[in-house]
């Protein structure tokens, strides 16, 4: 086995510094090195998208990233987006329209629709399901999801 | 009393209220926040993880097992093969009362044989995960290959290769259902349709993979099992048993779990392996399996050939069904369920939610080297609804019906019912033909915009499904055939405790379901207490004396019941109490909303005021008048409920890509009363989605050498956002006398009428070119095929020049 590599990385604004084996996930870092279970595991190959986290404001899968590249980088996971007593906007809006049942790909869909929220137009039905598409959802069958995210652009309004 | 003054205010506010509002789930803070508790989120000092080294071999004898260097590997505890652990646990028998029928034992790791690619067969435990997997590739196994029979109707054959020897045969069910002379009114019909249909395999992917820790605690003698199961009461019944372990000293328990749809419904062989590892190294030990360990592994589902034949009259009436329908079961018979399950339901249900005398189902189920099929959401009624609703648009298509017209002229009408079909079940009051209405009320307008799309030369079909299934089943009828235990009854267990909150438990496990939410909705309304008060708890086997879990659309039903009859036997105390304290007749008073009212005064007392003078202000109320504010009570609807539907789905098929778009989808459901109708339209959407992927998208592939060929999700496709349309829905509540609070199951109806519905659209979009859906899902590679023939037929039958 490699030696382990010491790395610094900034979650949810707090900086982390942990000596990791190479090979560790980025996924079983947060889950397990510093306890954030909120980011889950559902495919490890990229594909589900429930492991979904924010890569320097940007969306990503934690299950493809190794946590030694990320030395320095700044993390979000859904942590970050609210608390229990205080849901953030777009947790807020996926309460309202029951966009979750399960609840196991939601930090994934959470994490992906802050980033789509920030960065594009989401004007109409189909951009939204697009931006979805590398989601998936075996409960909701989207449609609550997309209504949520219908209501949170237009609540935004037009990307700056 | 009835004389009694009554303020309109105060029976406006205490009427029930609850029930049929569109209520937040009370579990969405914790699951939004990533306060969720599945699984493999549980980290208990100690832990050990497991990884399991799987046979790649369809069917073979285990010859030796070298573990190499495997203990060199840093962190690497102990490794068992079956042989280690013989003496440490009971294989679980799936049996059955049905004739004939042969019962696999379900061990934690294969002895001797290995019978599908996949199976468990060596446990490396380890103190990571990432050192449990270096082990694994350590480890040698000398297999000596055995011949096998892939495919069923290989299997089938009298000469095959046996999968089980003891068993004897691979067919290990063989029923029969018949009514009148099938065959005699199908030689006198005028009209006669006929198809061999094939309904392949599938697998459920909830998107949390199966996740296991067992916790041994050496001190009690005791094991708590934290699974993510549907079915945490059945588990710990049956392990029990394989344990040798009384209930008191087993505890299964079912935290947040991450969807089912029946694949967590089944007694697992990693579920067994982590209680025997942890009762041996007196440690806790998690697996937690990964996606493609779940896609190899987990219980499948469907996969029947379906041969049938319906006969109708010159008027498209319903003569008589005749079918022969081969299941292929897998390697095993799943506890508790059976193999039985999914093909037996196929020729139970298949002739439908129709008026039909003449009906003869056979049905075999056989062993092949895969995976066994279990539970998963429609269980056996997508596969016969399929069949049925296809030959039902052959046969209107021959006669030159409307497939509308031809289903309203046989479904079963309110009059008839109670109605027997030719398989024996009886539906009763349920809103068939209202249904039908209820999906069709665009039908023109549709059928135009089709037909014009259709002159334009374009690819466009509609589709109809109707259906009827049986849900929240009592102890009169069993879930699956002969199964030796009860799944007909439910507890509920509510109590006000000294600070006047209440709390209710149950023995279902809600996975999804948003059961904490409507339970609570029903026990506030019953009980009359304020909803933010009511703490639900489920999935966890020490709540109730027995329970069994969720499954069978039965949890609304029976969970729903046993709380109305709990909260009714509470709300009598309360109010007996309050009686006693306000110092008025007991039928002076009501509750709702925390407050108990008199009647004829203003007086009001709140439960908490009740519940402190009950418990904690001695004299208050005489001792031997003084009553704790609990309830224990059992449900079962004895019967169980029908539950009918009719789905409408029109797609178009693109003449480049031969890929299907669903343009319009409708489902109008009879749910009875509805409890919540946003987790309602929620259970709607999300089950078309899995019908959707069963019509469109989902197979799981086995090649000729029996490997996997679907094991990630990437060959494995379920439907992603820009699969799905948005659905219409019809609720249509209708009237359920005889069960406690008039619910009907609904979870999983919508994977029963979408993939006929989808077929059928699919079908008259291609109707042109005379081309019959008979195998899904409809991938574009078999529609590219099916329209390459029937142009090839076209081109031959047209004079050469």
């Amino acid at each position: 086995m490699s030696a382990r590599a010491e790395i610094t990385v900034t979650v949810n604004g707090i900086a982390y510094t942990r000596a990791v084996d190479p090979r560790l996930l980025l996924s079983d870092f947060l889950r397990q090195e510093i306890g954030l279970t909120g980011t889950h595991v559902g495919c490890e190959h990229g594909v589900c998208g429930a492991c979904t986290i924010l890569l320097d404001g940007r969306s990503a899968r934690s299950c493809l990233l190794l946590a030694v590249q990320l030395d320095g980088a700044a993390i979000e996971t859904v942590e970050s987006l609210g608390a229990m007593d205080r849901l953030g906007r777009v947790q807020e809006a996926f309460r309202a329209h029951h966009a979750l049942q399960c609840g196991f790909c939601t930090p994934g869909f959470l994490m992906t629709i802050t980033d789509m929220l920030r960065h594009h137009p989401l004007e109409s039905d189909a951009e939204i399901r697009e931006a979805l598409s590398g989601n998936v959802c075996r409960c909701t069958g989207y449609e609550h999801i997309v209504n949520a995210v219908r209501e949170l652009a237009r609540e935004r309004g037009p990307l700056k | 009393m009835t004389d009694a003054p009554r303020t309109a205010d105060a029976s406006v506010e205490l009427r029930p209220k609850l029930v049929g509002q569109r209520i937040r789930r009370t579990e969405d803070p914790r699951l939004l926040t990533g306060s969720g508790r599945y699984v493999d989120d549980i980290a208990l000092p100690g832990m050990l993880h497991v990884a399991v080294r799987r046979s790649d071999q369809p069917h073979a004898r285990i010859l030796s097992i070298d573990v190499g260097d495997a203990f060199a590997i840093p962190g690497v505890v102990a490794i068992f093969d079956a042989r280690d652990i013989a003496g440490d646990i009971r294989p679980a028998i799936p049996t059955s009362r049905m004739d004939g029928y042969y019962a696999t034992p379900i061990r934690p790791l294969a002895q001797d044989k290995v019978r599908y690619t996949g199976e468990p067969v060596v446990a490396v435990v380890a103190e990571s995960r990432y050192a449990a997997e270096d082990a694994l590739d350590q480890i040698a196994i000398a297999y000596e290959p055995l011949p096998f029979a892939i495919r069923q109707v290989d299997a089938v054959e009298p000469g095959a290769p046996l999968l089980h020897e003891e068993a004897g045969s691979n067919v290990i069910i063989a029923r029969q259902f018949q009514r009148g002379d099938v065959d005699a009114a199908i030689a006198a019909a005028p009209v006669t349709v006929r198809r061999r249909f094939r309904m392949t395999r599938k697998t459920p992917v909830p998107m949390e993979n199966r996740s296991y820790l067992a916790d041994w605690d050496k001190r009690k003698r005791a094991l708590t099992l934290h699974t993510s199961s549907n079915i945490p009461g059945i588990v710990r019944d049956v392990l029990a048993d394989c344990l040798d372990l009384p209930g008191n000293r087993l505890r299964v328990v079912a935290p947040d779990v991450g969807g089912s749809f029946g694949g967590k419904g089944s007694l697992n062989h990693e579920e067994m392996l982590v209680c025997v590892l942890a009762k041996k190294l007196e440690r806790p030990v998690k697996f937690t399996a990964d996606r493609m360990e779940d896609l190899t592994a987990m219980s499948q589902a469907f996969d029947e050939l379906i041969d049938a034949e319906l006969a109708v009259d010159a008027e498209g009436r319903l003569i008589g069904l005749r079918a022969d329908v081969i299941g292929d079961i897998g390697a095993y018979s799943v506890y508790p369920w059976t193999g039985a399950l999914e093909p037996v339901q196929v020729v139970s249900f298949l002739p439908g939610p129709y008026r039909m005398q003449h009906y003869r189902g056979r049905v075999r189920g056989v062993l092949t080297p895969k995976p066994p099929t279990g539970p998963y959401r429609g269980v056996g009624r997508p596969s016969s609804t399929f069949a049925m609703e296809r030959l039902i648009d052959m046969a209107a298509r021959k006669l030159g019906l409307d497939p509308a017209e031809m289903r309203r002229r046989n479904l079963v009408t309110a009059e008839e019912f109670p109605y027997r079909t030719g398989s024996g079940i009886i539906w009763d009051k349920s809103a068939f033909q209202e249904c039908l209405e209820g999906a069709c009320a665009d039908y023109p307008a549709l059928v135009k915009a089709r037909d014009a799309a259709r002159a334009e030369g374009r690819w466009v079909g509609i589709g109809l499904a109707s259906y009827a299934e049986l849900t929240g089943i009592g102890s009169r009828i069993a879930v699956a055939p002969g199964m030796p235990i009860n799944t007909g009854t439910e507890t509920a267990a509510i109590r006000i405790d000294a600070t006047g909150a209440v709390t209710a438990a149950f023995g279902i496990s809600s996975h999804g379901q948003g059961l904490e939410t409507t339970l609570a909705q029903i026990v506030a309304d019953e009980l009359g207490c304020r909803f933010e008060d009511v703490e639900i708890l489920h999935g966890d086997s020490a709540l109730v004396p027995m329970g069994t879990g969720t499954y069978a659309s039965r949890s609304a039903v029976l969970g729903g019941g046993a709380a109305t009859k709990s909260a009714r036997v509470v709300k009598t105390k309360v109010l007996k109490a309050a009686a006693h304290l306000m110092d008025v007749p007991m039928e002076e008073l009501e509750a709702g909303n925390g407050l108990i009212r008199a009647r004829s005064s203003n007086a009001t007392m709140t439960f908490k005021e009740v519940a402190r003078a009950v418990y904690s202000q001695m004299g208050r109320i005489p001792y031997d008048q003084r009553e704790d504010l609990v309830a224990e009570e059992t449900y079962d609807p004895y019967l169980g409920t029908a539950c009918a539907s009719t789905h409408l789905a029109m797609v178009e098929v693109d003449r480049d890509t031969f890929g299907v778009t669903v343009t319009h989808f409708v489902v109008a459901e009879d749910c009875g009363r509805i409890i919540n109708p946003l987790i309602v339209e929620g259970q709607v959407h999300g089950a078309v989605a899995q019908g959707i992927g069963a019509a469109l998208l989902e197979e799981v592939v086995h090649d000729e050498t029996g490997q996997l060929l679907t094991a990630s999700l990437a060959d494995y496709l379920v439907p992603v956002a820009t699969n799905m349309p948005d659905i219409g829905i019809v609720h249509i509540e209708a009237d359920l006398p005889n069960n406690l609070g008039g619910f009907r199951g609904m979870g999983e109806g919508g994977t029963i009428g979408a993939p006929a519905a989808i077929a059928n659209a699919i079908s008259d979009a291609l109707s042109p070119l005379g081309i019959e859906i008979d195998t899904l899902p409809a991938t574009p590679e078999r529609l590219f095929r099916l329209v390459e023939a029937a142009q090839a037929g076209m081109a031959q039958d047209k004079p050469a020049g």
